[in-house]
Order: structure tokens, then C-alpha cells, then sequence
């Protein structure tokens, strides 16, 4: 055993600095060099060249004119520094309570049941999407806080949808942030 | 449940075992020291590293010097990370300020990714800083998942010797595994997940001004690199709190496929290299059968359990079509069936969704799947060497009933290799049930604990199933970052490794001093539907036997809760 453990501690040393500082580090370059926007985190900026946000994180909207994201459990919500899902049980009764109230607000919005993501906190509490349908439930509200006929919302809204991943992988979604972005540039007049 | 669903469930298993083929020749030719392409650049710092550790290679390695090599390596390991997370603010590359870690923490941690499970007590985001993440977590990524494998390529020698000592030697392989294997593979796919979207960034983090006019924080690492050994080496261990399920560790339906794909091939190539280097391919084919056929019936569970009607969807009158909470719209019910299914077959535990939060039904799959001993393709090597036990068992089986001595790929199953089978495989029930037992009375554990009734057994029973099946994922309801849980947690760890590849090592010692027999007539073929049948049933009975009374407590109950509360609701 002890002639072991000079191999062992030789061996541990040379892989933590091949695999743990040369390899992070050349895929680090690679990355800069190659992608450097997906390196950065997807980082979307502002006219002026300020990050506003990451295309892959949610963030919070409440003003009635965007699209809202679906409720967070990191932090004190939307913490991109703290990501967590509430890992309540399908039985907790504070889930429970939780959908209930937030169904409650949200069924007077538009037609049909609410859709189960509007009102379900996410994995990570950063999902960046929303499902289609519960996108388009919130046109009529957002058509009437800028002032604009459902149609015209609808119709950026649609636009946002992105669809399975060769038709066949993953699930139809809205990215909010980036509908909203589009919202904003289709309806500049509405912005403050 | 739809035909889509169904297809992305049974397409992404299959692409997984059909890349296995081509893996398995190639991971064959690397235990058996063959040439590669790679040999060129690669060849020089093999030899470097043999000169650095001063090896002697030309004699190979008896069972208990191999056995004795892995337990010095795992030594090593421990200590070195051990010390790198507990004086983490003493080292560089610490832009977040992080302190070192509680010294409860940091034994938990360093054993958890040392024995490649990947239990995570912390918020890494809040906890773990770039420094610690890259040589600290990333380089035993890397590392477990070598020395599991080079205990499987051991055994492997083993049933292909004809009386001989030699098992090889465990620093070429974990050498050759690390740099022939998982290496190449890890630079490829990292560089394919920035492509895809994911950050490698050594910064801690950017402020972003949100369109509202709030700030965010994003936190970011050198997350791609991470995530690809990740799920290639099967330790699960998520550079960000939600694991997989963060938007940066598995952006899209393509990262998703590509993580569940390396999570599980590995695992099936293992059993196709088993089966070359033992010139028995016929029988590796079987066992890679009998493991996918486990994770398609789990992935079908999973998703029929997650598409059933969600008790606090159902009494909010909202759509209770698919169970939502814990999940990403972008994956929804199908990419987080077999997801599951590979993951905690795969002894990964990266997860993308919160398992705490699935249908009863479905986070009882997922518990059952890894109380299976990981071996569904199991962990890379691991999964592979707890198979061969479970076949022993099941030739012994089959031997009894016709009252004939058993024998597996031409070796004869005697007392003594039964014997280390079943200490093996006796170490799950000792270390989930007992600890599980223990913890369900005592308030200093029972304080952690997130959720009332069934679910909170739930908790208890994953948290030990998951560390002693070195697999890592949590129903992370579980307030785990205790002295309590992090000891205890990191005993079932070491368990769950060492009791069960040591006894594996020495099953290979005995196998490889015996002679190779040719298959007679009365040989019983372990190759055929027979027994893949057999080995699926031992595999069963040993699962159900053991863990079903207390899964009875846990989810079997909860679902029976659900349905009324749903039944209630109309």
C-alpha cells in the first residue's frame, strides 16, 4: 500500500493539472475565440451596450404590456446566482395553495383552463420560455395595456414561437425575453 | 402521452446504444494497450507519467495490488480535494470571494466525486469557487470515472485469462482511460456545447440591468467543460444548483439529447468491450440488452406517470395534463422521462427536472432504478462490473435448478466467487435500509427534511439510495448540508464504492487463476433470450425483494394519495 502512494499522489497531481487547469483552460480559449457570444453567457444588450439579460435566462416581468415568465423558486425569484426549483411534492399543501392562488389570478385573463407552466415554478427558477398556449392567453392583456388591437400582439407573439428541435426533440416554446424585446421593437410608440 | 413523445423516448435510447458498437471496439483496443490514432501526440505523456510515478509495467498486477492501486489512487484523490475546497480562499481564481468550506462539507464533497457520485450538499453558485470547480470537481470528474473503468477492463482480464495472476495495471489504465477515452471525448463535446449555447467563462458573474429596471446577477463558470465530463463519466455533479436543468447547463432539446446520450454510452460500450476482450461478443450483446431494456421500461414509467392528471393542478381547475412543477417548458414530460430514466440508471444524477417535485410514481422509477445497484448501464465501469455480479448470481440461479456446477464465459461459478457476489451486492440494503432507518427517527436528521407524510420517507430513502448507489441526484427538498447528513451521506458513499468493487476485484482474482473451458453441450448459453430473461428476473427479485416494503412506505403510498386527491377534485 505504501508503495502505493507515490504513483497515487504523482498521478493525482500531473491529472488535476491536465484536467483540471490545461483542459477548462483550452476549452476557455476555444470558446473566446470560436463562440465568443454562447462563452459569455448569451448576453443580450441594450442600444447603448448594456447587458439586459441573458437570452437563456428568465427574468422578471409583471407590467401588464410584456409577456410574463412563469413563477421562480431561486432566490427571492429570477436569481441568476442562485438557481433552484422549490422541490415541493406533487402532495405538499403548500403547492397546493400556491397553484390555487395563482390560478385564481390568472383565470379572468383569457379563455379556457390556465396553462399548467403559467402557474408551476420551473427547475432551475430561470426557465426562459413559456408554452405557446400560455403565451397566447396573455395577448388580450397585453394588446389592451399598449393599446393595440389583440391581432397585432398576436401576430409578434406567434412569430416568437419556436417549435421542436428537428420537429421531433423537446417541446414548442416562447422565449419571453426575446418576445419581449420583439414587442418592444414592433411597437415602439407603446415604450415609455 | 403522444406519438411524439413516444418517439423522442425510444429514438434518443436508441441513438445512445447504437453509438455504443463503434465505442466499445474502440474502448476495447485502449484496455488492451492497441493502437489508436491518437497515439502520436498521446503516447509521450503516457510514457511521462509512467517515468513521473516510477512504474515498473512489464509484470501487470495480482487482484490485491490492482485492488490495493485503486484504493492508494481514491486516497489521493480524497486528500487532494479535500484540502483545495476546505482552504478554496487561500487559492487563486476566487473572483467570487468564496470561503473555504465547513469541514463537514468539504469530507462530504471530496468523497462524493471521489467515489464518482456527485452528491452535491451545497448551492454551488453560492459555495464553490472557479478554482475549486475546474481542478478541484472537474479533474474527478475525470478521475472516478477512470478508475471505475479500469476496474471493469481488470475484470474483463479476468474471464479472458487462462490461469494467470495478471490483471493488468491499474495506472495504465486509469492513464490510458483518461487520456485515450474520456479526454478527446470531453474537447469535443465542450466545444460542441458552447456552440450550442452553453458559457465557459471564467468569470463569477455578469450584472445584468433588466428591461423592467431591476439588476440581475448571472453567475457564470467554465461551464461546458464541466458538463461534458459530467455526464460522459456519469457523476452528475451540476456546476449550477438546478444542474442540467439550468438554461446554461442544458440550453436546448439538442444539449439535452447529446447529455443524455453520453450519460448512457459509455455504460453499454463497457459491456461491448467486456464482451470483445472476453471473445464472448454474443454475451456482451445481452447484457447491453437486458440495461436498455431497463431504461425504456423506466423512460415509458416515467412519462405515463408525469402525463397523469397533477393533484394541485387538478383542485386549481388549471391544465393538469402534464406535472409542470420542477420541470422546463423546453423539455416538458418526454425529455424528462428519459431523462430520468438514464440518469438514475446511469449513476449520472444529473437531473433536468426537480425529481423531489415528479408524480409519486415516477420519483419511486427513479429510486427503484438506482436501488437496482446501478447497473442499467450503471455508472462507466461500474455499471459493467455490478452486471457480471448480478449474471453470477444469475448463472448460480440457473445451476441450482438443474443441479449443475454454473459457469459464465468459460470459467466455472464456485462457492467462493458466489460468496463475494453476494457481498457485493448486500452492501445496497445494508447502507440504504439501515441508514434509511436510522434517519427516519432521529430529529437531527428528520429536521432536514422538506416535505410531510410519505413524501418526506421519499427524502430519507432517495438521499441514501442515491449516495449509495454513487449516483448523486436528490429529491433536494432535503436540507442535506448538515454534520448529520454529510457524514453519514459520505459513509454510504464510501460503501456503496469500496464494498462493492473490492469484492468485484477479488471475484476477478479468482476468475483469472481458474482455466478457460470451452462451451459443451451442457454448457447453459448466456447469450440467448433465456437468459436475458433470467438476468432481468435476478435483477428484479434482488431490486424488489429488498426495497420494495419500504417503497411501499414512500411512493407506492403517495400514489395512492394522489389518485384520491385528483378523484377528489372533480
Amino acid at each position: 500500500m505504501l508503495a502505493q502512494l507515490r504513483p497515487a499522489f504523482v498521478a493525482t497531481l500531473f491529472f488535476t493539472l491536465l484536467l483540471g487547469v490545461a483542459y477548462p483552460l483550452a476549452v476557455t480559449g476555444i470558446g473566446a475565440l470560436a463562440f465568443p457570444f454562447q462563452a459569455g453567457g448569451s448576453l443580450i444588450r441594450d442600444a447603448k451596450g448594456q447587458v439586459i439579460g441573458s437570452a437563456l435566462l428568465a427574468q422578471g416581468f409583471s407590467q401588464p404590456r410584456y409577456l410574463h415568465p412563469r413563477p421562480s423558486a431561486a432566490g427571492s425569484g429570477y436569481d441568476a446566482a442562485n438557481s433552484s426549483g422549490s422541490n415541493l411534492g406533487p402532495l405538499n399543501p403548500d403547492l397546493a395553495k400556491r397553484v390555487a392562488k395563482d390560478t385564481d389570478a390568472l383565470r379572468g385573463e383569457g379563455p379556457g383552463p390556465v396553462p399548467a407552466d403559467a402557474v408551476t415554478t420551473s427547475a432551475s427558477g430561470l426557465d426562459p420560455d413559456i408554452s405557446p398556449a400560455n403565451a397566447l392567453r396573455q395577448v388580450n392583456r397585453i394588446a389592451a395595456a399598449r393599446r393595440l388591437p389583440a391581432s397585432a400582439v398576436e401576430h409578434v407573439v406567434s412569430a416568437s414561437v419556436e417549435g421542436p428541435w428537428l420537429g421531433l426533440f423537446g417541446q414548442p416554446r416562447v422565449n419571453v425575453l426575446k418576445a419581449n424585446i420583439a414587442l418592444d421593437a414592433a411597437f415602439p410608440a407603446a415604450h415609455p | 402521452m403522444n406519438g411524439q413523445g413516444w418517439a423522442e423516448i425510444v429514438l434518443t435510447l436508441a441513438v445512445s446504444v447504437v453509438l455504443a458498437w463503434p465505442l466499445g471496439i474502440y474502448m476495447a483496443r485502449v484496455w488492451q494497450g492497441g493502437r489508436t490514432w491518437l497515439d502520436p501526440v498521446l503516447r509521450p505523456v503516457e510514457r511521462l507519467i509512467y517515468g513521473a510515478c516510477g512504474l515498473r509495467l512489464e509484470k501487470g498486477q495480482s487482484w490485491l495490488a490492482y485492488a490495493m492501486s485503486f484504493l492508494a489512487f481514491s486516497i489521493a484523490g480524497f486528500v487532494v480535494l479535500y484540502l483545495i475546497l476546505r482552504f478554496q480562499n487561500l487559492l487563486p481564481l476566487n473572483p467570487q470571494g468564496f470561503a473555504g468550506l465547513t469541514p463537514d462539507l468539504s469530507f462530504n464533497t471530496a468523497i462524493s466525486f471521489v467515489t464518482n457520485t456527485n452528491w452535491q450538499s451545497y448551492v454551488p453558485e453560492t459555495t464553490v469557487s472557479t478554482f475549486s470547480q475546474m481542478a478541484g470537481l472537474t479533474s474527478h470528474n475525470f478521475l472516478s470515472a477512470a478508475a471505475g473503468i479500469a476496474v471493469a477492463a481488470s475484470l474483463a482480464r479476468a474471464f479472458a485469462a487462462n490461469r494467470s495472476e495478471n490483471l493488468g495495471d491499474f495506472w495504465v489504465d486509469l492513464t490510458r482511460i483518461s487520456l485515450y477515452i474520456l479526454l478527446p471525448f470531453s474537447l469535443v463535446i465542450a466545444v460542441a456545447y458552447m456552440a450550442l449555447g452553453e458559457p465557459q467563462s471564467l468569470l463569477a458573474s455578469v450584472t445584468a440591468h433588466t428591461v423592467e429596471g431591476a439588476k440581475q446577477t448571472i453567475a457564470l463558470f467554465p461551464t461546458a467543460s464541466q458538463e461534458a465530463i459530467k455526464q460522459l463519466g456519469t457523476n452528475g455533479g451540476g456546476v449550477f444548483n438546478a444542474n442540467s436543468a439550468h438554461p446554461f447547463e442544458n440550453p436546448n432539446a439538442a444539449t439535452n439529447l447529446i447529455e443524455i446520450v453520453s450519460m448512457n454510452v459509455l455504460g453499454y460500450a463497457c459491456a461491448v468491450a467486456f464482451g470483445r476482450v472476453v471473445m464472448a461478443k454474443r454475451d456482451g450483446r445481452a447484457l447491453v440488452m437486458v440495461m436498455a431494456l431497463f431504461v425504456l421500461a423506466a423512460a415509458g414509467a416515467v412519462y405515463a406517470a408525469e402525463t397523469r392528471p397533477a393533484p394541485a393542478l387538478a383542485a386549481a381547475h388549471a391544465d393538469a395534463g402534464v406535472n409542470m412543477e420542477g420541470k422546463e417548458v423546453r423539455f416538458g414530460a418526454p425529455s424528462t422521462a428519459i431523462w430520468t430514466a438514464a440518469t438514475t440508471g446511469a449513476s449520472d444524477g444529473g437531473v433536468n427536472a426537480m425529481h423531489d417535485s415528479l408524480m409519486p410514481l415516477a420519483g419511486g422509477v427513479a429510486m427503484f432504478m438506482i436501488q437496482l445497484g446501478e447497473i442499467v448501464p450503471g455508472g462507466v465501469g461500474s455499471g459493467l462490473y455490478g452486471m457480471v455480479v448480478l449474471a453470477l448470481i444469475a448463472v448460480f440461479v440457473a445451476g441450482l435448478m438443474v443441479g449443475r456446477t454454473p459457469e459464465y464465459l468459460g470459467k466455472k461459478v464456485e462457492a467462493r466467487e458466489i460468496k463475494y457476489a453476494m457481498l457485493a451486492v448486500l452492501i445496497l440494503p445494508l447502507a440504504i435500509l439501515g441508514f434509511s432507518g436510522v434517519a427516519a427517527v432521529l430529529p437531527v436528521a428528520l429536521k432536514g427534511l422538506a416535505n410531510p407524510g410519505p413524501h418526506g420517507l421519499s427524502e430519507i430513502l432517495y438521499a441514501y439510495s442515491s449516495a449509495t448507489g454513487n449516483n448523486g441526484s436528490a429529491f433536494a427538498g432535503l436540507s442535506a448540508n448538515t454534520p448529520w447528513w454529510n457524514s453519514t451521506l459520505g459513509i454510504a458513499m464510501l460503501l456503496g464504492r469500496f464494498a462493492y468493487a473490492i469484492p468485484v476485484l477479488a471475484i476477478a482474482g479468482s476468475m483469472a487463476v481458474k482455466p478457460k473451458l470451452g462451451a459443451t453441450a451442457g454448457t447453459f448459453p448466456t447469450d440467448g433470450p433465456l437468459f436475458i430473461g433470467l438476468l432481468i428476473g435476478v435483477i428484479l427479485i434482488m431490486g424488489g425483494l429488498q426495497f420494495f416494503p419500504a417503497l411501499a412506505l414512500g411512493p407506492i403510498v403517495e400514489h395512492f394519495q394522489a389518485l384520491h386527491a385528483v378523484a377528489a377534485s372533480h
